[in-house]
């Protein structure tokens, strides 16, 4: 079980090594491949990582029939794995690629999030733009999205190539070096039986009577992250939207000078130039706009992964509520069996009333049915070992 | 207090010298609108008492001080003003200003004044100055209250009114047309100046209500975090620097390029009544002209002509008479014309030069003011980014040297 507040993530360039998360966009984001490492998790044979160099190269636009057999644009993500192979270490070898589209691999999260619920699932990026703080960045088909997105992706990926367990899923593997095939397998695991259903899991928040500490202080955390960062990206989409007003409303200097300067003799070449600086300028807010994109994006990233956080507390407290019933109900299994041996009755039921009415059970019918609760209860001791062991 | 007398006493001085003196163009240059500005849009007065504001000296009488115009030495006259004060009185309340005159000219008397003003008395100032030299270029009033629309709707009604009263003249010459073409497109360039920057600063100060909000949701953020909590301090305090940066921007703005922006659109409106008022003067001295004309042609007509069918010859009187007195009485009138036009051609020369002279020196001030307002926004800005720089790269360089610890400590443990 992962414990967030300890772990320091370093993102590393190909050449420097910078500091923690929380910081402005980093230097050179265009050329940023990050690559994520978690420095317990790398001593750690079994992670794939280790083996296999991953990364989301390219991105590309198809055409294609969606499932209402309409034309569709939509894009596929390059996918390229590299072996490590000890004996024939080959700098120049050639990767092994295969194109996914975004919804593929919301279809592998969600498969890791049933499969492994007690794991923190890393994030996908944002399906949709949020947080926009300009019309033109909420399309889907914007190249700048698209980049991100793809940077989002490989994140993903590494992060999951990371972790000791998610990376020897085998689901996973496939994902990543088998062009077809992958999702029938992923849907042979028959995951999304087994997806909990949202009331439930509201159910099981409000029923549980011995709630495990860490677990509730872990989802306050989580609770509490989640509402920080939104209002965080909230308030700098708004602060990015001003700023690009001041810088835009400056371009009208340039126009403004460049028309002036045709009346004015002395000063005329002087206005020229000013007014071409004001435009260039105006211009400029675009390129810086779109670096502190990628410090959203990082922030989002996140505000994900708490989400993920909450997910594994209320899966948690579903266990738990499971747990008190079937505790409950051995408990009063017990009590039903203890009472069929003494033949005594403690609380009015409607067993004691039958037995006043009918007259009492024979002793063969008293026999199976000991034996059955007998049964019940081994069962029911079994499902609380088995509960209490996926609550840890 | 001392009235508008001895003002007036100051006027008629000032007007004997000849009126393109610099002396004189130099004395109407202190009239310094940045002062009241400055003063008028800030200050609010709410106690009876006289006190005194400490206020900058607007940067063009600083300039004077150190002579803006191209000859130096011409300058012996230096005027300030500051010190407003507050007086209440049972019937109103109003403010007076210093003004403190230093001089060697032989006009005065002495070589140093210090009188108070109120707002009206500069008014009746300007209104004097304008009336004994109609085509100078004498600077605006900033009036008491913001500046507004109504100020400039009343300048734009005086020069409607001027300009109803103008005759079609028939030969302006074309240097004067080419200077109401340029007035035009200069008046519509600085209007629009004028509302880029207004837009800028409102866009600005919204900017920094956003970043103060911005900065201490990462406190907050801090409170729940452990290992993340300095950088995430750090960070806050980072942006609150920057609001400070950008508060120093927006008063930059609104304190010298916005005031200076708006006194030249007034100075349009001005420059528009300049050149009317000369047109003025050239449509009186064309009337004249063509009454001469007619006058002339009406002799030429009363030589020729023969009175003894007119009423005066039907009422018995002598033609020939007649036609001598009406010869005399049009002979007078030519005469008094020829004085007149002789008069006006002199006005209209004189006003011509007048406004040639004076619009060059406004030009070059002009353009010094501009130029220095908008150095000074370029600075401002220059500043403020370097001010942010700073900031974060401090904030950056601190967080290097926690990693660097947080190695050791990794390290050793």
């Amino acid at each position: 079980m992962r414990e967030w507040g300890n772990n320091r993530i370093r993102t590393q360039t190909a050449h420097a090594l910078q500091p923690a998360v929380c910081q402005p966009a980093a230097r050179d984001v265009k050329s940023l491949r990050a690559v994520c490492i978690l420095p317990e998790i790398m001593e750690d044979k079994s992670c794939l990582l280790k083996k296999m160099e991953i990364s989301v190269s390219e991105a590309e636009k198809r055409t294609g029939k969606n499932a209402v057999n309409m034309q569709e644009i939509y894009t596929v993500y390059l996918i390229e794995t590299r072996t490590h192979d000890s004996q024939n270490e080959e700098e120049n070898s050639v990767p092994d690629s295969l194109w996914r589209r975004y919804s593929e691999f919301e279809l592998l999260r969600n498969y890791l999030v049933v499969t492994y619920p007690c794991i923190v699932v890393p994030p996908l990026p944002e399906k949709r733009a949020e947080f926009v703080w300009h019309k033109l960045s909420a399309d889907n088909m914007d190249p700048d999205f698209v980049e991100r997105r793809r940077i989002g992706l490989e994140n993903f990926l590494l992060r999951v190539a990371s972790h000791p367990t998610l990376s020897c899923d085998p689901i996973f593997y496939l994902f990543l070096t088998q062009e077809n095939g992958w999702k029938e397998a992923a849907n042979e695991s028959g995951f999304q039986a087994k997806a909990d259903s949202r009331l439930k899991a509201l159910n099981a928040t409000f029923r549980v009577k011995n709630p495990d500490k860490r677990f509730t202080e872990l989802k306050h955390y989580g609770d509490e992250l989640q509402s920080i960062i939104s209002h965080l990206l909230r308030v700098r989409a708004r602060v990015a939207d001003r700023l690009y007003g001041v810088y835009k409303v400056h371009g009208n200097y340039g126009r403004v000078f460049s028309e002036w300067s045709a009346i004015e003799k002395e000063m005329g070449d002087g206005l020229q130039s000013a007014g071409h600086h004001m435009d260039v300028y105006a211009a400029s807010i675009d390129d810086i706009l779109e670096e502190e994109e990628h410090y959203a994006d990082q922030l989002k990233e996140y505000l994900f992964f708490a989400e993920a956080l909450r997910s594994v507390c209320r899966k948690h407290e579903l266990h738990q509520y499971d747990l008190e019933m079937a505790a409950l109900d051995l408990t009063s299994k017990k009590q039903q069996k203890e009472e069929l041996a003494t033949g005594t009755v403690r609380t009015f039921s409607l067993k004691g009333m039958t037995s006043k009415l009918f007259g009492q059970e024979t002793p063969e019918q008293r026999e199976v049915k000991l034996n059955m609760l007998e049964e019940q209860i081994t069962d029911g001791e079994e499902l609380v070992k088995t509960k209490n062991l996926e609550c840890e | 207090m001392e009235g508008p007398g001895l003002a007036g006493g100051k006027n008629a001085k000032a007007a004997v010298p000849h009126p393109l003196s610099k002396d004189v163009l130099g004395f109407e240059e202190d009239d310094d609108d940045d002062d009241l500005e400055v003063f008028s849009k800030d200050a609010s007065f709410t106690d009876a008492s006289s006190f005194s504001i400490s206020m900058q000296t607007s940067p063009s009488s600083m300039i004077n001080q150190h002579t803006l115009d191209d000859e130096p030495d011409s300058k012996d006259i230096f005027v300030t003003v500051d010190d407003p004060a507050n007086h209440v009185t049972t019937l109103e309340t109003f403010v007076t200003y210093r003004i403190i005159t230093k001089t060697t000219r032989s006009e005065f008397d002495s070589c140093e004044y210090e009188v108070r003003r109120r707002y009206q008395d500069f008014l009746w100032l300007k209104d004097k100055l304008e009336e004994a030299h109609a085509t100078l270029i004498v600077p605006d009033l900033a009036s008491h209250k913001k500046l507004g629309p109504g100020f400039i709707s009343k300048m734009g009604e005086t020069v409607k009114a001027v300009a109803n009263t103008v005759r079609s003249i028939k030969n302006r010459p074309d240097e004067f047309t080419a200077k109401s073409d340029y007035v035009d497109v200069f008046r519509q360039k600085m209007g629009t100046l004028d509302k880029i920057s207004q837009r800028i600063l409102k866009e600005l100060k919204e900017h920094l209500t956003e970043m103060k909000e911005y900065g201490p949701i990462y406190t907050v953020w801090s409170e729940s975090e452990q290992d993340l909590a300095e950088p995430l301090k750090g960070v806050a305090s980072s942006i609150e620097n920057c609001c400070k940066a950008i508060e120093g921007l927006t008063i930059g703005l609104s304190e010298d390029l916005l005031p200076a922006l708006h006194e030249y659109v007034l100075c349009a409106e001005t420059l528009k009544s300049v050149l009317k008022r000369r047109d003025l003067i050239q449509a009186d001295y064309e009337s004249q002209v063509d009454a001469l004309t007619n006058k002339k042609a009406d002799r030429e007509m009363l030589e020729h002509s023969d009175l003894s069918f007119t009423i005066g010859a039907f009422l018995g009187k002598n033609a020939e008479e007649m036609k001598l007195q009406k010869q005399q009485k049009i002979d007078r009138e030519i005469e008094e014309l020829q004085a007149d036009i002789g008069h006006l051609e002199d006005k209209v020369e004189c006003a011509n030069s007048d406004l040639k002279a004076d619009w060059e020196r406004w030009s070059i001030n002009m353009r010094n003011d501009l130029q220095s307002a908008f150095r000074n926004a370029a600075e401002n800005n220059i500043l403020y980014f370097e001010r942010c720089l700073a900031t974060w790269e401090s904030f950056l360089a601190s967080q290097q040297i926690e990693t660097k610890v947080d190695k050791n400590v990794k390290e050793s443990a």
